[in-house]
C-alpha cells in the first residue's frame, strides 16, 4: 500500500483506492507524466516550498484568520469557527492552487495557461497569478455562464487574459473543461492546463489537494491557539471538491467528524454512480445509457455533474461523509450569515452554512464545535440574489 | 492472432493501402446505409463511433455529429441492434469514450460487439496505463484493443503502445483532436519511429482530408483513416451515392 494516511499520497498511477488514475488521450500522457514529475520536485524543493508560502503570503493575503462566530453559535447552539478563505486575494480560495500551479509552469519553462471557468472564480484567480507572472493566459468558459457571470468576463479581460466562449455541448463548466482539454492538446509544448479543482487526471486531485492543504494546516493551528484542540466536525461546500479537500487535509488525521456539502444539483456522491470523465474515474452524474448529466445548481461554481476521486474514495471508506442541499435553503442561510455576522458568503459556501443551520442539534449535537470552511465572498453573487427575490416578491 | 489483426495483415501482404472511414451511428437516420456505402465504396474496414456526451478528443464536425445521434435517442444498445442488420464483408471498428463501456459493463461490451459484427475498438480516454480490464474483457470476445500513439509520445513509450495494440496501430498526425487540416503534420516521422519497433500495421488518421493527403499519407503508412471528412458531408446531407462517390475518390488517390 502506498497510502499510509487517509489524504496521503495516491498510488503510483493516481489511485485513491478504485478512483482516479489518468482517462486522456495519447497525446495528453506525456504531458501528464511530465506535470507528475515537476510537481514531485518541486513539492520536495524547499526552496519551491518557500516561494509559494511567501506568495501566498506577499501577494495573497495569507494566512486567512478563523474567525469565532459568536451570534450564529447562539443561534443554532453550536460553537462556530470559520476560516477565512472569503478574504484571500480575488475572494475565495481558488487562489491558493493558482498560485502554486502558475509557479510551477514558470519553473517547467511553459509561458502560458489555459484554464476552465464555470462562474469565474477560477478564470479569474488563474488570470490574476497569470499577470502576476507574467504567463499569457486564456480560459475557456461556456458560452451560457458569459451570459450569466458577464462582470466576471470583464475582470479577466482587465487582467489580461483572453476569455474563449465554448458553444459546444450544453456550454456550460463540463464543456469548458472538454474545450480546454482539447486545446493542451495543441500546445502542451509550452502551455500548462491549470485545472481548478481537484479532479482531472493524476496528478492534479492530488496536486490540486495539497496546494490547497494550507487551508487545513493553518485552520488546525489557528484553532489550537483559539483553545479548541480538534473540532467535533468541519464543513465545506463542493463543487469539484477543492476547498474541502484542503480543509479535510488539516484534520483526516484527528477524530474530527469531515463533512462535504454538495449542491443536491449537482451531487455527485448522492446522486451519481463510477464512471470515467474529463480524465478521472470517479462518481459522475449520468444517465442509464452512461452520458454525463447536466448539473444544476443556484450556485455556478457547484454545478458540475462529477467530484474529485479523493472524495470519492473518502465516501467509500467512510472518511468522510457527503450531503446535499437543495437551491431553496441557500438563499435563507446567505441571509442568515450576513446579518448575524457581518460576512456575505458566496452562494457555493452558503450551501454548507444550510446544512449546518438543518443538522444543528441533529448529526451537529448541541454544543459540538465546528470548523465552516468559509470558501468565498458573496460579492459576485449579490445581484443574483437581488434579482431572484425581486422576482418572488 | 486476434481476427482483425490477421485480416489486416493480410490486406498489407497484398500490396493494398487500406481505406477506413469513420461513421458517426445515429447522427442520421441512414447511417447504416453510409456504412454500406462505404463499403462499396471501396473502404477496407469502418469505424463506427458510438457518440458521448463529452467527446474529449474531437473536434467540431464529430462532436456535432454526436450530438445529433443523442438528440435522435441513440444509445449503445440501439446502435448494436442497427448493426445486426446490416451485413458486410469487412471489419468493423467501434469508436467512443471508455464510460460508455464501463457503465454497459466491459465483459458485456465486448460480447455484444463481438454478436454484432463488430471486431476491434478504440477509445482514446483510454490509456494503456488503464486499460487491464478491458483488454482482459475484451480479449475473451476477439475484440482488438486498437491504441494511438501521437507525435508526443516518446520512443520508450511507443514501444510499449506498439506491443498492445491489437489488429492495427492508429498513428495520429498532430498534436490536435479530430478535424481538417491542410498540412501533413508529423504522421511521417510518427510512422518511421513506429517501425523501427514494430510491425503491425499502422495507419495514420486526424485531419486526413483530401484524396491527396490520403495519397501522400499512404506512402509512409499502411492506411489512413478519414473522419472529420466524411461525416462533414454526411451532416450536409450526403445520401448514400454522395459517400459511395467520397470514398471511392479515396480508393483511387490509394491504389
Ligand atoms: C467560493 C467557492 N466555493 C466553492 C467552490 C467550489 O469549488 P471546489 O469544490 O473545488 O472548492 C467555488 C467554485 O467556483 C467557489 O467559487
Amino acid at each position: 500500500m502506498d497510502e499510509i494516511n487517509a489524504m496521503g499520497q495516491p498510488d503510483h498511477r493516481g489511485h485513491f483506492g478504485g478512483f482516479g488514475g489518468r482517462f486522456v488521450p495519447e497525446a495528453l500522457m506525456p504531458a501528464c507524466v511530465e506535470l507528475e514529475e515537476a510537481f514531485r520536485d518541486a513539492w520536495s524543493d524547499e526552496e519551491f516550498v518557500a516561494l509559494y508560502h511567501r506568495t501566498l503570503r506577499e501577494f495573497a493575503g495569507r494566512p486567512t484568520p478563523v474567525t469565532p462566530l459568536p451570534r450564529l453559535s447562539q443561534r443554532l447552539g453550536l460553537r462556530i469557527f470559520a476560516k477565512r478563505e472569503d478574504l484571500a486575494h480575488t475572494g475565495s480560495h481558488k487562489i491558493n492552487n493558482v498560485i502554486g500551479q502558475t509557479l510551477l509552469t514558470q519553473r517547467m519553462g511553459k509561458t502560458r495557461v489555459i484554464a476552465e471557468t464555470g462562474a469565474g472564480q477560477h478564470g479569474v484567480a488563474t488570470a490574476t497569478a497569470a499577470a502576476r507572472l507574467g504567463l499569457g493566459c486564456t480560459v475557456f468558459m461556456g458560452e451560457v455562464d458569459t451570459k450569466r457571470q458577464e462582470l466576471n468576463v470583464f475582470r479577466m479581460e482587465l487582467l489580461g487574459a483572453t476569455v474563449v466562449p465554448v458553444t459546444s455541448g450544453s456550454k456550460t463548466l463540463k464543456d469548458a473543461v472538454n474545450e480546454a482539454m482539447r486545446e493542451w492538446v495543441t500546445c502542451v509544448a509550452d502551455t500548462h492546463y491549470c485545472l481548478g479543482s481537484v479532479m482531472g487526471p493524476h496528478p492534479f486531485p492530488w496536486m490540486v489537494r495539497e496546494f490547497q492543504r494550507v487551508i487545513g494546516a493553518e485552520a488546525a493551528w489557528q484553532l489550537k491557539e483559539l483553545g479548541v484542540d480538534v473540532p467535533d466536525a468541519v464543513v465545506a461546500c463542493v463543487g469539484g471538491g477543492s476547498n474541502a479537500a484542503g480543509v479535510f487535509a488539516g484534520f483526516a488525521e484527528t477524530a474530527a467528524q469531515l463533512y462535504g456539502v454538495e449542491a443536491a444539483g449537482g451531487a455527485a456522491v448522492t446522486s451519481g454512480s463510477p464512471g470515467v470523465l474529463h480524465g478521472m474515474r470517479s462518481l459522475i452524474l449520468q444517465d442509464e445509457f452512461g452520458q454525463v448529466e447536466e448539473a444544476h445548481s443556484i450556485s455556478a461554481g457547484l454545478d458540475y455533474p462529477g467530484i474529485g476521486p479523493e472524495h470519492a474514495h473518502l465516501a467509500d471508506t467512510g472518511r468522510a461523509t457527503y450531503v446535499a442541499v437543495g437551491d431553496d435553503e441557500v438563499i435563507g442561510a446567505m441571509r442568515l450569515l450576513s446579518e448575524s455576522e457581518g460576512i456575505i458568503p458566496a452562494l457555493e459556501t452558503a450551501h454548507a452554512v444550510a446544512w449546518m443551520v438543518r443538522e444543528a442539534g441533529g448529526r451537529l449535537p448541541t454544543g459540538s464545535t465546528v470548523l465552516l470552511n468559509l470558501s468565498g465572498r458573496g460579492d459576485k453573487d449579490v445581484a443574483q440574489v437581488r434579482a431572484m427575490l425581486m422576482e418572488e416578491s | 492472432m486476434k481476427t482483425l489483426e490477421t485480416t489486416l495483415r493480410s490486406l498489407r501482404e497484398s500490396g493494398r493501402k487500406a481505406l477506413v472511414p469513420y461513421v458517426v451511428a445515429g447522427a442520421t437516420p441512414d447511417w447504416t446505409h453510409h456504412v454500406e456505402a462505404a463499403v462499396l465504396g471501396g473502404a477496407d474496414a469502418v469505424e463506427i463511433g458510438i457518440p458521448f456526451s463529452d467527446p474529449m478528443m474531437d473536434g467540431v464536425v464529430i462532436q456535432e455529429a454526436g450530438l445529433r445521434a443523442l438528440e435522435r435517442g441513440t444509445t449503445f444498445e440501439s446502435i448494436c441492434q442497427e448493426l445486426e442488420s446490416l451485413e458486410t464483408e469487412i471489419p468493423l471498428v467501434a469508436m467512443t469514450y471508455y464510460n460508455i463501456f464501463l457503465h454497459y459493463g466491459l465483459r458485456r461490451t465486448a460480447g455484444r460487439l463481438h454478436d454484432v459484427g463488430v471486431s476491434g475498438a478504440i477509445v482514446p480516454d483510454l490509456s494503456l496505463e488503464e486499460s487491464d480490464e478491458w483488454r482482459a474483457a475484451s480479449g475473451d470476445s476477439d475484440i482488438a484493443t486498437i491504441f494511438l500513439v501521437a507525435p508526443s509520445t516518446s520512443r520508450t513509450r511507443m514501444r510499449t503502445v506498439a506491443g498492445l495494440s491489437q489488429g492495427f496501430l492508429y498513428a495520429s498526425a498532430r498534436m490536435a483532436v479530430t478535424g481538417a487540416a491542410s498540412d501533413q503534420g508529423e504522421g511521417e516521422r510518427v510512422v518511421s519511429e513506429l517501425r523501427r519497433v514494430s510491425d503491425i500495421p499502422t495507419y495514420v488518421g486526424i485531419g486526413v482530408s483530401t484524396p491527396a493527403q490520403a495519397h501522400t499519407t499512404a506512402v509512409f503508412s499502411d492506411g489512413v483513416i478519414v473522419g472529420s471528412a466524411l461525416v462533414k458531408i454526411i451532416l450536409q446531407g450526403a445520401s448514400p451515392t454522395d459517400v459511395e462517390s467520397f470514398v471511392r475518390s479515396f480508393r483511387t488517390a490509394l491504389d
